[in-house]
């Protein structure tokens, strides 16, 4: 359970390696089987947009878990990050075509505390809505 | 349909443990698209310091969403699935999940709240090991979109 960054390098306005990863429908169908979850709103058009959607929709926990992962590549272990919050304000939508979507998260540093936590808030994008707020997590650092 | 606000309170014990494995947790790990090998390698999990592989941060959640399809299915809290979104979710990390972890708990209605009219549904799920130890605790706020009464006048 070791941080590969030093609670003493970082800084309130420290910014980590921001990443986009890719949304296929291919990816949801996996998502769908690796949680168990397999409300068809993330499968099925037809149904989707019965309940007023505009299209299938990815899962808010697999949002929820590739925005995780700019604070998991920065810092190296899963088991630094203490707290993870986030409140679901859009949902990705994933047309039914080979490219998919692109979900862009960024994190910064927010707040030092003591014991080697610090605070970072993150942002994730999806085209130019933003597809998750009020999120962010505590840290453990080395 | 509005909620039954009566069963604020009230717990879901989970069915039964979920024993955890690391082709599990690799698999999982597959399928949010994080290459890490801590999710998969136990010799690089060791090098930084784990005990083994271990869970990605989100995994929890799909372990414990068959103990809170007993609260959503709870015919006295007369919920509409079809109306249902993921409002709002965290985590409490007390400890790593490992392969062969045996987690159990529960599930307990905190709140339930009506802003205009979606009703929100807020509960607890906690995670304990085999010896009753805590391992997590995860916060859920389920949205149900205009199953609110309209005000009256």
């Amino acid at each position: 359970m070791t941080s590969t960054v030093a609670w003493a390098d970082v800084e309130v306005g420290t910014v980590l390696p921001p990443f986009a990863a890719p949304v296929q429908r291919m990816t949801l169908v996996q998502y769908a089987g690796a949680s168990g979850d397999f409300n068809p709103i993330h499968w099925n058009e037809q149904f989707a947009t019965q309940v007023g959607l505009p299209d299938v929709i990815a899962h808010g926990m697999l949002t929820m878990a590739i925005a995780g992962r700019v604070v998991t590549d920065w810092c190296g272990d899963p088991s630094a990050l203490v707290d993870y919050w986030v409140r679901f304000t859009s949902p990705v939508v994933v047309p039914n075509d080979w490219t998919g979507v692109s979900v862009e998260v960024l994190g910064r540093v927010t707040e030092k505390r003591e014991d080697n936590l610090v605070v970072v808030g993150i942002t994730a994008r999806c085209g130019d809505v933003d597809v998750l707020a009020n999120a962010g997590a505590v840290v453990r650092l080395a | 349909m509005a909620l039954n606000a009566s069963l604020v309170g009230r717990s879901y014990p989970a069915q039964r443990s979920y024993e955890v494995c690391r082709e599990k947790l690799r698999e999982f790990a597959d399928a949010i698209g994080d290459g890490s090998p801590v999710y998969r390698d136990p010799e690089a999990a060791r090098s930084t310091g784990l005990p083994d592989v271990v869970a990605p941060p989100t995994f929890l959640f799909s372990v414990t969403m068959p103990w809170t399809a007993q609260l959503i299915g709870d015919p006295e809290l007369g919920a509409d699935y079809s109306r249902l979104v993921h409002g709002e979710q965290s985590f409490h990390s007390t400890r790593p999940v490992v392969p062969g972890d045996v987690l159990s708990g529960g599930v307990t209605i905190e709140a339930i709240l009506v802003r205009g009219r979606n009703e929100y549904l807020v509960y607890r799920t906690d995670v304990t090991d085999a010896s009753g130890e805590a391992v997590a605790t995860l916060r859920s706020t389920v949205v149900f979109r205009g199953t609110a009464p309209p005000e009256e006048g």
